[in-house]
């Protein structure tokens, strides 16, 4: 851990300034200015396409900025490469670990960083340096186990010792918690805390405003590629924050809806797979929004992958309107009337190289292509309707999927599942790295669906979220259902937060 | 409306660029004095000594042995006994022929009034008349004419242009199915063993059909077994694939070697005739436009493929299971069946490769086929297909193929020799990887 620098008071460690960037076609950054001072966390926000991403690229070395001028500890930096970046002290943590998985922790941390390029391994300087870290940042992680052993929390760490141990004085934070239970997070912002107390730089990267109070010392919004504000958080309200953010009030953050509900339309019972789903029943009807959740690991996604026939249950009986279901493939799921909107977009939920209409219209192709030919004129027309409807920000439907920003691809995700017209809808944290403005598309949209008297089970770990949608919550814990909470409107998140930590199930 | 993309654009016809660029060069360095012995230069030649020479005149004809010396002669004395000339003789021979001609007239005392010869021929005459005009002298006043020469590249006489085509119509063929396993971010080194072993399998059905002289329905049943069986090597090792998740590279690496030994088992490591010259209809006819069959077949085959993978539902399950194969499976794509599919088609293509290669020599030899599916891969690769997966195009394929068809012709024509023909061939396979991975980087530089 580098010692804490030793600045002329009012100099900050890091000052961005007049930064313009453009792609063609999109001027991506106006103009933005950022100070981080050592000791402190910042926090930037912005809705998806404010400019967050390519401010910190542009940080990182892995864009070039068109103007402006970047200054560390008051002398002018050059951050043209990641190389140099990082030798300037900017360690970066993105969204995407850049971890080796089956190098040790050890092994990553040092990664890079080797004496030669041909020498031996300084392993006992190594295992001390780490372990040094790890005291540091207060944690207990066994520095010989491989990287994909540990939990993603844990992994975090390792990338954070990472950056300490290439002697980063500005730490840069992207969506850190956005796979992280509520208990794992509380673990990073004490991490964090230790950092702010060696003289660390954090700029800190979230959508969830919770954590933004919690964590932050100030904060700089960005919006449209535009500076719009910088303030110290106790000068900010949570509202006043979504205002600044989308340039117009949000009247709630929730749209609230009056529920009518009829049949139970899609049954589920006991189903069961290895340790993370072991026995679990339940039931939507028509018209309802059931959330579930609890912490991560809990069993909520390997459920909703039973569901949809990406795994196989060992057992479990799954009824839609009273007639059981034969599902062995997501492809049978589909057919059927269930769809799935994964919690994982790149991964699981587009096609990155295919364009936008190509991934629309994959899973409904049945009704675009006779004999095998698709009516691409038809497919295009179909996805324009969708850009109208849910206002997805793309020039031309034939633009390749993995050059959208994330939320725009979460809206091709469901502009190719609305177009299905299923009956029953999973939605596996339809919001997670969303901005606040098509969050609230995003949830009035779950209202449309339910309102068209379609089933819909939505999974979150975001308490307010999963409190403020759905009409009935079930909480998972190691496989289990734990509990269900019906009287909403009078739930606490700690209702939630207990049912989850709630160690033995009630038999289903 | 959209502002006009000029790296896009180069890269995607770029290859079409290096292809034109190959056979510019290529043209240009192989232009030569061209002196034609086609029909109609025949008729020609035939027209211009009929209008120089009295009627009743004496002449002979004289051309080359080979190519289209037979017919250029016919025409020419046909033409010339039309136009009321008298035709000696007509010889269609060596240099030494031609003297025997030459002195035979002379012997005749007769005075010859014309030579009309191919240029060979011409050349010849011109450097012997003299001599032989003294022993005989009813020869000195003979005019001598040859067709009009012109200058023109070797490479670009159309039955160079067509042996081009044909030569490396197996190898395109086979690359459409390649090109679909590459796009899934799979790889089927078994092609080229499967050539022998269709070939080999196709010859001995037709041998056991019909004997030593087979009709023509045990030639198509041959054919259809040949390739019916690749098929379900193709599908066998789809299988090892999708159910047992064996890497391709190791599954058809085993096809590979198994399916080679078979075909020298099974044809006791001899070629396997085939006793009947229709079996040559695939591989050597032309019935269409003087186009080879093998030609036409090819350029059907790539219209379909090409077809398919742009307008069909398969075409977009296969860049989908390339580009993604979770996210196409949680998307409803039948990612095994779609697997199946392309190992499947791609062993149909290479047991009719076999049977094109069959055909073309009416023999089933266990030796053909070898490196063949390298040159396959590379066809694909230097079309712009990325290993990768999820990514490439059949028009690629097309033109990659057409690229290393006209290397291959090229250094043939201008006599580069065969070892430094390899080191050239994979040179263009390395910038060709080249600017792929070059392509990707400015796209990402272009897009983020």
């Amino acid at each position: 851990m580098p010692p804490k620098p030793d600045l002329p008071s009012g100099t900050p460690l890091l000052r961005m300034r007049d930064i313009r960037k453009s792609f063609p076609g999109v001027k991506a950054l106006k103009g933005v200015d950022l100070t981080l001072q050592a000791g402190e966390v910042l926090a930037l926000l912005g809705e998806n396409g404010a400019g967050k991403s390519t401010l910190i690229k542009i940080l990182g070395g892995a864009h070039q900025t068109d103007e402006g001028t970047i200054e560390i500890s008051g002398q002018p930096a050059c951050v043209a490469t990641p190389q140099l970046s990082q030798a300037s002290g900017i360690g970066i943590i993105y969204q995407e670990f850049n971890l080796v998985p089956y190098l040790t922790a050890r092994e990553n941390i040092f990664l890079g960083q080797e004496p030669g390029r041909i020498s031996f391994i300084p392993k006992r300087d190594e295992s001390a340096k780490a372990r040094d870290l790890f005291e540091r940042i207060g944690v207990d992680i066994p520095i010989e186990a491989e990287c994909h052993q540990l939990s993603v929390a844990q992994q975090q760490i390792v990338e954070i010792a990472k950056t300490l141990a290439q002697n980063a004085r500005i730490i840069v934070m992207d969506e850190p918690s956005a796979a992280l239970s509520p208990r794992e997070t509380k673990g990073l912002f004490r991490v964090i805390d230790e950092l702010k107390s060696h003289g660390i730089g954090v700029i800190y990267i979230s959508h969830r405003l919770d954590e933004i109070f919690e964590i932050a010392d100030r904060v700089t919004i960005l919006r449209d590629g535009e500076h719009i504000d910088t303030r110290p958080i106790t000068n900010l309200t949570r509202e006043k924050m979504i205002e600044l953010m989308v340039g117009r009030s949000l009247e709630k953050e929730f749209p609230k809806r009056e529920a009518t509900l009829g049949q139970a339309r899609f049954e589920v019972t006991n189903l069961r797979r290895g340790s993370r789903v072991r026995g679990v029943s339940f039931n939507i009807r028509a018209g309802e929004v059931l959330g579930l959740t609890g912490l991560v690991g809990a069993g909520r996604t390997e459920t909703a992958r039973l569901l949809f026939g990406a795994d196989r249950p060992e057992h479990g009986i799954i009824r839609l309107d009273g007639k059981p279901l034969k599902i062995k493939s997501p492809r049978d799921a589909i057919r059927q009337g269930i769809c799935l909107l994964t919690e994982d977009r790149k991964t699981h939920g587009l096609v990155l190289g295919l364009t936008a209409r190509e991934n629309f219209g994959l899973p409904n192709l049945s009704q675009f292509a006779s004999l095998g030919f698709i009516r691409q004129r038809e497919e295009s027309r179909e996805f324009l309707r969708y850009v109208d409807q849910i206002q997805i920000k793309i020039a031309d439907p034939e633009q390749i999927t993995g050059t959208l920003s994330g939320g725009n691809q979460q809206k091709v995700v469901l502009a190719k599942w609305l177009q299905r017209n299923a009956e029953v809808i999973i939605f596996d944290e339809p919001t997670r790295g969303i901005d606040v403005g098509a969050k609230y598309e995003i949830y009035q949209l779950i209202n449309q669906l339910a309102e068209q008297g379609k089933a819909i089970l939505m999974i979150s770990s975001e308490l307010p979220e999963i409190l403020g949608v759905s009409d009935r919550i079930l909480v998972m814990n190691e496989g289990h259902i734990t509990g269900e909470i019906t009287d909403i409107a009078n739930a606490t998140q700690e209702d939630v937060m207990n049912l989850a930590t709630k160690r033995e199930a009630v038999a289903a | 409306m959209r502002n006009f993309n000029y790296i896009g654009f180069l890269f995607d016809y770029g290859t079409l660029l290096v292809l034109a660029l190959l056979c510019g060069w290529f043209s240009y360095v192989t232009i030569e004095e061209q002196s034609p012995t086609s029909i109609s230069a025949a008729e020609r030649l035939a027209k211009r000594a009929s209008g120089e020479l009295s009627t009743e005149a004496k002449v002979i004809v004289l051309a080359r042995q080979g190519g289209e010396g037979e017919s250029f002669a016919k025409t020419l004395s046909e033409q010339l006994t039309q136009a009321g000339i008298s035709v000696g003789s007509t010889t269609i021979g060596k240099p030494t022929d031609a003297r025997k001609a030459l002195t035979d007239f002379g012997n005749t005392g007769k005075e010859l009034a014309g030579i009309i010869a191919d240029k060979h021929m011409a050349n010849f005459a011109n450097a012997n008349l003299a001599k032989l005009g003294q022993a005989h002298p009813g020869l000195v006043k003979a005019k001598i004419f040859q067709p009009e020469s012109y200058r023109w590249p070797n490479f670009l006489k159309k039955e160079n242009l067509l042996n081009v085509m044909k030569q490396i119509s197996v190898v395109a063929i086979i690359a459409i199915g390649m090109t679909m396993v590459i796009i899934t971010a799979g790889i089927d080194l078994s092609v080229g063993s499967l050539i022998a072993f269709s070939g080999v399998i196709t010859a001995l059905t037709i041998q056991s059909l019909g004997g030593s002289a087979p009709t023509s329905g045990d030639l198509w049943l041959g054919a259809m077994v040949g390739i019916l069986v690749c098929g379900l090597a193709g599908l066998f090792t789809g299988g090892l694939v999708t159910l047992f998740r064996i890497p391709a590279f190791i599954a058809t690496l085993g096809i590979m070697f198994i399916a080679k030994g078979l075909a020298f088992i099974f044809s006791d490591s001899a070629p396997v005739p085939v006793g009947n010259e229709a079996f040559g209809w695939l591989g050597r006819g032309r019935d269409f436009l003087g186009l080879p069959n093998s030609v036409i077949l090819m350029l059907i085959l790539f219209t379909i493929a090409h077809v398919m993978m742009t307008r069909t539902s398969i075409g977009r399950y296969i860049y989908a299971v390339g580009g993604n194969p979770e996210a196409a499976r949680l998307s409803g794509v039948p990612v095994k069946w779609v697997l199946l599919f392309v190992y499947t088609l791609t062993g149909l293509l290479a047991g009719l490769g076999g049977v094109m290669e069959a055909s073309l020599h009416t023999t089933g030899d266990p030796k053909s086929g070898d490196l063949v599916e390298l040159k396959v891969i590379a066809a694909v690769v230097v079309g712009g297909t990325s290993l990768a997966g999820g990514q490439g195009r059949i028009t690629g394929t097309l033109i990659g193929a057409f690229i290393i068809a006209v290397i291959n012709n090229g250094m043939n024509l201008t006599g580069v020799e065969s070892h430094m023909q390899k080191v050239i061939y994979g040179t263009v396979i390395l910038v060709a990887v080249l600017i792929d991975r070059l392509k990707i980087h400015l796209l990402k530089l272009k897009k983020t």
